[in-house]
């Protein structure tokens, strides 16, 4: 006799639902609530980009970073230097920090993927590392701490050019962001994405359920760089700027941050994570630098402590109430 | 030959630092990142014996030491001893997290710049050898790295507690069962690490420095230290900060513009090559 085992809560789990599509509106809202934040909002979308690539290897397969900011450092450089020598198309510039980010993430994966999670985080703190003093000994190439120089770009699509208002520069980093949403949510609710999942909770039982560990690893990793990549790319292309300070450690440690306080393994965790973090970060820090740093830290501590799941865990724990009350 | 021996100087400095972290690190088990934040605590509370209080150096030392160890215990009982059984990825988050937080109340209370220190007279100058100029402070960092690196090995292999603290390791629950203390041992191993850390801390502000970012600019230094020498191995870290300090300070005399990038490969390929460590516990 076979047994039948339901997969429609799986299936399901494609489908979009309401609160998914009233969570799109509120980019949109913004642009329209705060015309003169648009650098701010475009940063925003840029960062959740970046996180986003994170939960793709953090909280979907497991693997934990220091140094994600190698490939979003990479993918700024080549999107800035395409854009310095007369490649000014921004598309064509992402295109290449997307395929340059994710072959050092290729790369990287053999090294990254042989130890344990100590070895882990040294060598992705290594790598990136080893990439700042690099971009910062060749200044002649990167510029150094002053960034490089002359980066011009032409209308996305021959169309749109880049204003000072920073209009375009927002609706092209917002499309971005949800289309790079769009697909990695169709990712992680494809069969690979489950096994993916599968390989986080145990991965001595995965192989001996015929599914190979390391090549879903592999993929998995290059495609998150080539992601971090494409967040790279689209900071320097919208503030036409890059600095050595694209590969500091701090901006490894902010991201893994906010993705632990929006929650990690839910990419609207680290979406809303993202939203939240800067836009407080945005009032607290013009207060002063020294305590934001000081709230963070205190933030984060509590997190690991008591709320291991970030703002998504609390959410989904009130909607667990809120539906328990309705039902009574 | 006077490289050679800076580079040792640097070493033995290094070890010094690192050692209380191949305690956590490696006999407990915890990934403590926040070590630095316990080297820089050592660092203020010196400068401040020393500076403001005039206590004589030894003494500023010494005392550097004690309060690194007892904020150590504070921290241990409140919140780190939370998260022992917790993933490497958590205990990660909270280092983070307390470092920033050192880092903002160390820039509330001292300032950004660089803090003042000037060691007593009888430790500045140098030995005149034939070929060799020694300095004096570097001498003594070597002898007192040698001796601690010698006494620790000892406790660690010799001594009850030292027995103890490895059992509580390997094994709480049989360690437990056996009658051994096992929450006071790792309290005390935790006090001997932050320590460590604070009498490091206190006798690196000569070279290294000392301003609110130490806690992050040294930490990957620490953290090679402990990673390539094998966990919980007193000697592997000693061999492993010396080899540090003479490529380090080496590499910056003969090829100054290729900076820390040598030190960042050799790291990475040693890790592959072998990810428990040059002289890892079999």
């Amino acid at each position: 006799m076979q047994t039948h085992i339901d997969l429609a809560p799986l299936r399901n789990l494609s489908r979009w639902t309401w609160p998914e599509y009233l969570f799109w509106l509120i980019p949109l809202a913004a642009y329209f609530i705060f015309p003169e934040n648009l650098s701010l909002l475009s940063q925003i979308a840029i960062t959740a980009i970046f996180v986003l690539s994170l939960d793709l290897i953090l909280g979907y397969s497991g693997i934990v970073s220091l140094g994600h900011t190698a490939f979003f450092g990479l993918g700024a450089y080549a999107a800035g230097m395409m854009a310095q020598h007369g490649w000014g198309d921004p598309l064509l510039g992402l295109a290449v920090a997307a395929l340059v980010a994710g072959g050092l993430g290729l790369a990287t994966s053999f090294l990254v993927l042989r130890g344990a999670d100590l070895t882990r985080l040294m060598v992705t703190l290594g790598v990136a590392m080893m990439l700042f003093e690099a971009a910062n000994k060749l200044s002649w190439l990167t510029g150094g701490l002053d960034g490089l120089q002359g980066i011009e770009l032409t209308p996305i699509f021959g169309q749109f050019s880049f204003d000072f208002m920073g209009k375009t520069a927002y609706w092209y980093s917002l499309a971005l962001l949800f289309v790079l949403f769009w697909l990695a949510r169709r990712l992680v609710n494809s069969p690979y994405g489950l096994s993916l999942k599968g390989i986080k909770l145990n991965v001595g039982r995965m192989p001996a359920l015929g599914a190979s560990v390391n090549r879903r690893l592999i993929g998995i990793y290059t495609l998150s760089a080539a992601y971090a990549g494409i967040a790279g790319a689209l900071l320097c292309q919208t503030t036409q700027f890059v600095s050595v300070d694209v590969f500091s450690f701090s901006r490894s440690a902010e991201i893994l941050l906010i993705l632990v306080l929006g929650g990690s393994g839910c990419l609207y965790g680290a979406v809303l994570g993202t939203m939240v973090f800067m836009t407080v970060h945005h009032f607290l820090s013009d207060l002063n630098p020294q305590y934001w740093q000081f709230w963070m830290g205190a933030a984060l501590i509590l997190t690991v402590l008591f709320a291991r799941d970030g703002l998504m865990g609390l959410l989904r724990g009130l909607a667990g109430k809120f539906a328990q009350t309705r039902g009574k | 030959m006077t490289i050679l021996f800076d580079g040792i100087a640097a070493g033995m400095l290094l070890f010094l630092i690192s050692v209380g972290l191949s305690v956590t690190l490696g006999l407990m088990n915890f990934v403590n990142l926040a070590h630095g934040a316990f080297a820089m605590l050592g660092g203020y509370v010196c400068a401040i014996l020393l500076g403001n209080l005039g206590l004589p150096f030894p003494l500023a030392i010494l005392g550097a030491a004690a309060g690194a160890a007892v904020v150590g215990v504070i921290l241990e009982r409140t919140l780190y001893c939370r998260l022992y059984g917790a993933s490497h990825l958590d205990q990660v988050l909270f280092c983070i997290g307390l470092v920033f937080m050192s880092i903002s109340t160390a820039h509330f209370l001292f300032g950004a710049q660089q803090q003042p220190f000037a060691l007593p007279d009888y430790l500045q100058g140098q030995v005149h050898l034939p070929g060799l100029d020694i300095g004096v402070y570097r001498l003594l960092l070597v002898v007192i790295g040698a001796t601690l690196a010698w006494a620790l090995q000892a406790m660690v292999t010799r001594t009850r507690f030292g027995a103890q603290l490895r059992a509580a390791v390997d094994n709480p629950r049989t360690a437990r069962g056996l009658g051994i203390p096992v929450d006071r041992v790792f309290t005390l191993a935790f006090a001997l690490g932050s320590g460590l850390a604070g009498l490091g801390g206190a006798l690196g502000v000569e070279l290294l420095g000392l301003d609110p970012s130490f806690p992050i600019k040294y930490l990957v230094y620490f953290l090679i230290v402990v990673a390539v020498g094998g966990s919980g191995n007193i000697k592997g870290s000693l061999i492993a900060s010396l080899a540090l300090g003479i490529f380090d300070i080496g590499g910056k005399y003969y090829m100054p513009q290729t900076g820390a990038f040598v030190i960042y490969a050799v790291m990475i390929v040693m890790l592959i090559v072998r990810p428990r460590g040059l002289f890892a516990r079999t």
